[in-house]
Formats: structure tokens, sequence, C-alpha cells
């Protein structure tokens, strides 16, 4: 049988290719853990490491299962909100205007903190943190010794240019870091579940404690497909044959196909660096009909997207989902697309949306 | 420090000085050092780091040794399955994620599979979870349904896990053993291993949360019998205990034999998680699916365990699985099937091993069910003075003696026990027979070539 941390060829390729990009000597079986997608890499982390009494700071809106699983682990959630920046009139909103501030972000360090979750690309807002925030990041890490648990599942949707940064390569974070990663996001084969953690073994240790008394072994088939998958990508890579290239070009098509679409119904798309999706801005809908039906304290973006699936036939999530409940009435106002779809879906949205700006006309 | 040292600084050369800074008793410990007095791992995993199998996997991973100590199968598993996998890798829509507390048409098959057998409707979404293997329905059981402070019973000898997993809930194991029975010159076998049921009773009391339940047995391969399932679920109802039944080998009984769904019993449903696992069922361990069936007002827990672990399993998996399984359900009375091929197939080679065993001058406890047979290897006197690790139980100082030796592995028995029952196992030593013949046969060759070594 294989060693618990993971199908051999898959460990080892995962430590090679990583090692390369972060550049650092990764060894399979002590820097490596594969897990049942990000999701279980997640989980496991969170069980390694988090316990009562321990604080994690949380950058909302955040990817749903961070809340859950800091509270499963007995922790305490402190949450720091991205805030959009100014834009000009005419322009669209980009991601990269949504920022963390300094002050207030150094604010949350209490010597309670025991890890920090960066989610980078940050799923729901698309954005790509730049050298410099994961500078600041990091150097709030090192000065309260505080671990950071990278979520970067959608690395390679980086687009206009933009460069994917991963924090544990920054000087002295590899100690402190567990890099999770996703064969889901990475290959478009979700249904695969199969992620990793890479981490210095003085962190990983705990998390292997975790695996082999939760799951053990994780499937060997995607694992081996996974493995292979890699080989293959690691002869072409940085070359334009990479899928690692080309898909991400493909998604950038598709994101500003939808984003043009979008807009001739009044929706104001924040135009995201990275990942499978964008929000879209419905203020403008919340003053024109500020009344749709809902619960008596259902936001507003909630309430907003049960009409649109009713009424249009257009499916989104609403943002609010990603805040931490307290606030939520503040950024009700964001609905969430996600554009990693094929030719035929994109004609039938737009059929739908040809269809809705009709009904808007007087 | 460095206050100090500018002050003797002036008593010092500067060179001498500029050494001694950069040294690092000066500069202090370096980051990472520094770094460990704060993070540590949380408490729940304290003392869970060591795992039985990690050991035991690299000593026999060594080609030239014959394996017979981890379940795993080196028989083929069912060809459909295989090819069931292969067709639906090419559907796009199934490389994507699906239901989080299972893949529907793997519900649906397993609930028609096992409305047969338990008699009653079974809902494929409310009283069904597929996990990553039945160590995940262990694991989300346990997580979702045991609280600090609780009791929960366990068997032993036991499936590894248990203990630790109890544990990791911040619940205390109290652990209760089988004894054997004297059996007076006839083959001793896993029935003749009971549960004492007033040593039972006494185990019991308002803060036992739940009991573990194994049958067939691992690695005894006792099948309990349904007059020793009315003791325990008669101690379930008197105590309003739930009962968490392991029962991954259900298929692989010998004939004699039946098995018992203790959930069918009156009064059990209601507090009865009965486990799963298509890695037993279909002989593809690496599949990694599992599952727990039960009421929905337990299954529910377990489902919330999943969405905040997990959140779902392989899709090509269970789509797979679910074929594969439509395929003998349709023909359950048929010998074809796997369900009833595989018995009858390892039947052939438990009584190979037994035979082989017993060759050695063994008394290997014949199993009723499951694909290990374990026996009392003292009687072979082994010369074993040269296994350095004092500390450590016979059986595993004779495991790696016989790994080492005679190039054959198997598992200690006391692997399977806490700390206060290994004494009791620590002559057994576990032997796995769900390989392929040309496996037996070297095994077979080193057992004949020990024996001419003894004479």
């Amino acid at each position: 049988g294989s060693p618990p941390n993971g199908y051999p060829p898959l460990t080892k390729i995962l430590a090679s290719f990583f090692g390369k990009l972060l550049g650092q000597e990764i060894d399979p079986f002590k820097n490596v853990l594969v897990t049942v997608g990000a999701y279980g890499a997640l989980f496991t982390a969170f069980q390694a490491l988090v316990e009562e009494g321990d604080e994690v700071i949380i950058i909302e809106p955040f990817f749903d299962c961070y809340e859950p699983m800091t509270l499963m682990a007995g922790g305490h959630p402190v949450f720091v909100t991205l805030k959009p920046g100014l834009t000009r009139d005419g322009e669209l909103d980009s991601s990269s205007n949504w920022q963390l501030d300094p002050t207030e972000l150094a604010s949350k360090f209490t010597s309670h903190t025991k890890a920090l979750i960066l989610n980078t690309p940050n799923n729901p807002v698309g954005k790509v943190f730049s050298k410099a925030e994961l500078e600041l990041v990091a150097s709030l890490c090192q000065q309260h010794d505080v671990i950071c648990i990278a979520d970067e599942v959608y690395q390679w949707l980086v687009y206009d240019g933009y460069q994917h940064v991963s924090i544990a390569s920054l000087p002295g974070m590899w100690e402190r870091t567990l890099t999770i990663g996703s064969a889901g996001k990475t290959f478009s084969a979700t249904g695969w579940k199969v992620g990793w953690v890479l981490g210095p073994d003085s962190l990983m240790k705990h998390l292997r404690t975790v695996h082999q008394n939760s799951i053990y072994h994780c499937p060997t088939q995607g694992q081996a497909a996974v493995a292979q998958s890699f080989e293959h990508e690691q002869l072409h890579f940085g070359q334009a044959s990479s899928y690692f290239a080309r898909f991400p070009q493909a998604m950038q098509r598709t994101r500003d196909h939808m984003i043009r679409s979008l807009q001739s119904v009044g929706l104001k798309p924040v135009v995201s660096q990275g990942s499978y999706f964008f929000m879209a801005d419905i203020s403008d809908f919340k003053s024109k009909m500020p009344d749709l039906p809902g619960d008596v304290d259902e936001p507003y973006d909630r309430r907003f997207v049960k009409w649109m699936i009713k009424t249009k036939g257009l499916v989104a999530i609403p943002v609010s989902t990603f805040y931490s409940v307290p606030h939520r009435k503040i950024f009700d106002h964001y609905i969430r697309f996600c554009f990693v779809k094929d030719e035929s879906t994109l004609q039938a949205m737009d059929e739908k949306l040809q269809k809705w700006k009709k009904e808007l006309r007087p | 420090m460095f206050l100090a040292q500018r002050r003797l600084c002036s008593l010092e050369s500067r060179a001498k000085f500029l050494k001694t800074i950069y040294s690092s008793k000066i500069l202090g410990l370096p980051t990472s050092a520094k770094m460990s007095l704060k993070i540590t791992n949380a408490k729940r995993i304290e003392g869970l780091d060591s795992n039985v199998w990690i050991e035991f996997t690299k000593l026999a991973a060594d080609p030239s040794v014959v394996n017979l100590g981890q379940g795993l199968p080196d028989i083929s598993p069912p060809i459909y399955v295989k090819e069931e996998l292969s067709k639906i890798a090419a559907i796009d829509s199934l490389n994507q994620y699906t239901r989080g507390f299972g893949h529907p048409s793997l519900v649906k098959a397993l609930s028609c599979l096992y409305e047969k057998i338990y008699q009653k409707q079974i809902n494929p979404n409310k009283e069904i979870l597929v996990t990553v293997g039945a160590y995940g329905s262990l694991f989300n059981t346990i997580q979702g349904l045991i609280d600090e402070g609780d009791e929960v019973i366990v068997i032993v000898p036991f499936y590894d896990c248990y203990e630790p997993m109890v544990r990791m809930a911040g619940a205390t194991p109290v652990f209760i053993p089988l004894r054997p029975k004297p059996v007076d010159g006839k083959k001793w076998s896993s029935s003749d291993w009971t549960l004492d049921p007033q040593e039972l009773a006494s185990k019991f009391n308002s803060k036992t949360k739940a009991i573990i339940l194994n049958t067939p047995h691992n690695p005894i391969g006792k099948v309990y019998t349904k007059e020793e399932l009315q003791v325990i679920a008669d101690l379930c109802i008197k105590y309003d205990t739930l009962c968490i039944s392991d029962e991954v080998y259900e298929w692989l009984v010998y004939t004699g034999n039946k098995h018992v769904k203790i959930a069918t019993f009156p009064g059990m449903w209601e507090r009865t998680i009965t486990i799963g696992s298509a890695g037993k069922t279909f002989s593809v361990t690496g599949w990694k699916l599992g599952w727990s069936i039960g009421p929905n007002h337990l299954i529910k827990h377990l489902q919330t365990v999943q969405q905040n672990t997990v959140y779902t399993c392989a899709t090509p998996l269970q789509e797979a699985l679910a074929q594969a399984f439509w395929i003998d359900i349709k023909r359950m009375d048929d010998p074809e099937c796997y369900f009833n091929s595989l018995p009858k197939e390892l039947e052939v080679k438990r009584d190979r091993m037994i035979h082989l065993l017993e060759s050695l001058g063994l008394k290997p406890i014949v199993p009723d069910g499951g694909y290990f047979i374990i026996a009392d290897v003292s009687l072979l006197d082994a010369d074993l003075s040269d296994m350095k690790d004092s500390n450590e139980p016979y059986d595993y100082k004779f495991v790696k003696w016989m790994t080492k030796n005679k190039k054959l592995s198997a598992i200690p028995v006391s692997a399977f026990c806490n700390a206060e029952t290994k004494l009791q196992f620590e002559k057994f030593v576990r032997f796995c027979f769900i390989k392929k013949d040309s496996t037996l046969d070297a095994a077979e060759e080193i057992i004949k070539g020990w024996n001419r070594q003894k004479s």
C-alpha cells in the first residue's frame, strides 16, 4: 500500500514541480500531503493546528467554509474586510481596487492569533494579491508568529498579465506557511477531489496525524491520473501549448464576453484579476427596486438572486453569503458569476439577457 | 543582550566583539526554533501520531517479502468494475462536483440493495451518506455524534483507528476483550471467542454514548450470532446508547455462518449507524468509498461533518461503483454475483491458509468471516534474541523477525489492543488471505522451508 501522505508518483511530481515554483527544496514525504480536494486540505490544517482559544484571521469576503472550519476546531474567527476603492465614472471597478487597510489588518493580530487564512486568487472578488500586499501580510505573520494558510487553488487562473505570487516563496515564510492547491481547479476536473498541502515538516507532521486518523488514504486512481497530468504539463510548462497558459487565455475571453453581456442590463461587473468568478454590483437595482420578495432579515442580494432566477432564468450567488453574519447587511449589493462555461452556456445566457434588456425598455 | 555586550565591548577588542555578535548564541535561536514555542499542534491530536500500518507497511515493502500483513487484496477486482470506471472517465460532466452527501445514482443503488436486506425502506438522500472509505464513515460518525466526556465501548481486539478516533473527539474509550472458550481438542474457531455478558453489562453506564461493533470482526474473523447481538442490543436500549456497526466484511462470511445486521433488531434502527465499504465489497480498496446507513436524525449529523470536512467524494468513482452495484443487484441469487462468488473463492483460500499454518505446528483460529486468520505463534518458539527493542510486545518482535528471516510478513495482533490488553494478545499474529494463488504458493514454499529447518 501507499504511504498515507499520498501516492508516491504524485507526491514526487508535486514536490519537484512546486519546489521549482516556490524556490524551495521539497521532500515528497515530509513536505507534501495529498488530500480529498483543497477542501480536505483546509479541514486537515485547521484540525491539526487550531484549537479552543486560538484566533484565526479571515479576510472578507471569504470562501464560505473557512468560518465553520475555524469554529469546528474551537477557534475564534476574526474578520478583516477587503474594501472597494473608488472608481471613476464610466470606468469598471476592478478586483485590484479591493484592498486591505494596513492599519486595520495590523490591529487584528493579537497574542491569541494562531493563523491567518489567505486566498489568492480570491473567491469571490477575483483579487490577485500583489507582492507588496503579500509582503505586508508576511511581515505581520512573522512579527506575531502566526501561521499562514494560503489557499491558492486558482493559482493558474490569472488574467490581464497579472502574476500569481505564493506567499510561501517570500523570505521567512516557508517555515510558517501551508500552501494549498487543487487538481480540480488546475485541470478542470473538480469531481476528482484531489488536493494537496505543501509546507515545512514541523507543521506537516501534525497534518499527517489528522489525516491518518480521519481518512487515512485518498483514492488511488485520481492521484495516479493527476500525477500523469502534471508529468505532461511539466514538459510543456512555460510554453504556449501548456494547459496552464491556454486555459486562462480561453477563460479571459469568456470573462470578457460575460462582462460585456451583463452590462447591457445594468449590472456593474467588477473585473476580476483571477479565479473562476467576478462580482457584479447591483446597487442600481437596489435603489430602483428595493422591495423584492423575501424573508424579513434576508439580505438584498439573496432576494435579488431569487428574483433573477425566477423571472430571468439566470443563476448567480449572493455575495453576502461570503461575509460574516454582522456584515451581510452592509455588503448586500453584489452577486457572483462563474464564467468557466462553454459556448452553449454563454449563448443561452446572451439569449436570456437580450430578453431581459427588452423588458427594461419603458 | 546587545546592550550588555556593548557595555562589555570597551573591555574587549573590537574584532572579538564582532565575532561574538555574529555567533548564534548572541543573536538568539534561529527563526524556526523560536517559532516552535508558540506554534504547536492542537491538543486533539496529542499522542495520536503513531500508526502501526506506517511501520509495518515499510517493512513489508521489500519486494522479496511475501506480504500477508496489510489487508490489501492482490486478487483482481471484477472486470466490470474497472471497465465502468474507464467508460465514465470519458464523460465530461462526471468529472465535476456531484452531490456532497452521495452521488445520486450511487445512493439510489445503495438504497435499492440495502432495502432488500433490511426489509425496510431506506431514503437514499436522508438515510445514506457516502464517505471517503469506511474509515471516513467512522470519522464522520464519531465526530458527528461523540462528545468530550462521553464514553465509547470498544471491543478488543479492535481495528486500530477506533481508539485514536474516539480520543480525537475528546471521549474516553472503555475496553472489553473477546475471551476464548476452552476447545478441548477440536479446531479453534472464531466463534469460540465471545464477550462475557456480565462483563459487557458492567461497562455500560450513564456516560456511555456508543458501542463500536465490528462484524465480521477484524482480526479474529468472528461473525456475531443473533443471540450475541441481542445481548448488545438489549444493553444499548437499556442505556439509550448508540451502536456504531462496522460491517465492511458483510459479504465475506463462510459456510455455516450468516451475517446479521444489528440495525434490523427491534428498537435498533433508530440508534444504529451501519458502515459499509466499496473497497471490501468489490476488492477495490484504492477507491476509498464507504457509506453510513441509519435514521435521518443521526445521519444528518454525519452530513454536517461531511460538509465541513471533504464536502463531497470523487464523482467518477461513485458513478462507476453505482454501475457495478446495479450489475450485481440484478443477480443476487446467482452464484456469479460477486457478493456470492467472492466468499466462495475466499473460503478455499482460508482453508488453504489454515492448513499451511497447521503444518507449521500452529493452532490458527478458523475465521467464520472476513479475510484474516490469527494464530498463536509462541508455539514456534522462535529465537528472537537478536530483536533489539525489548520494550515491544512479543508479536511485534516476532513479525519483524519473521519478515527479516523468513521473508514473510504479517501484522501483530497487539496492534489491535489498548495498552492494558496487549499482554493478553501478544502471542497472536494476523495473516491476510485475500491473496492470489501465486502469493499463497510463495507463502507455502516459505512454510515448507521453515518446517525443514525445524526438523
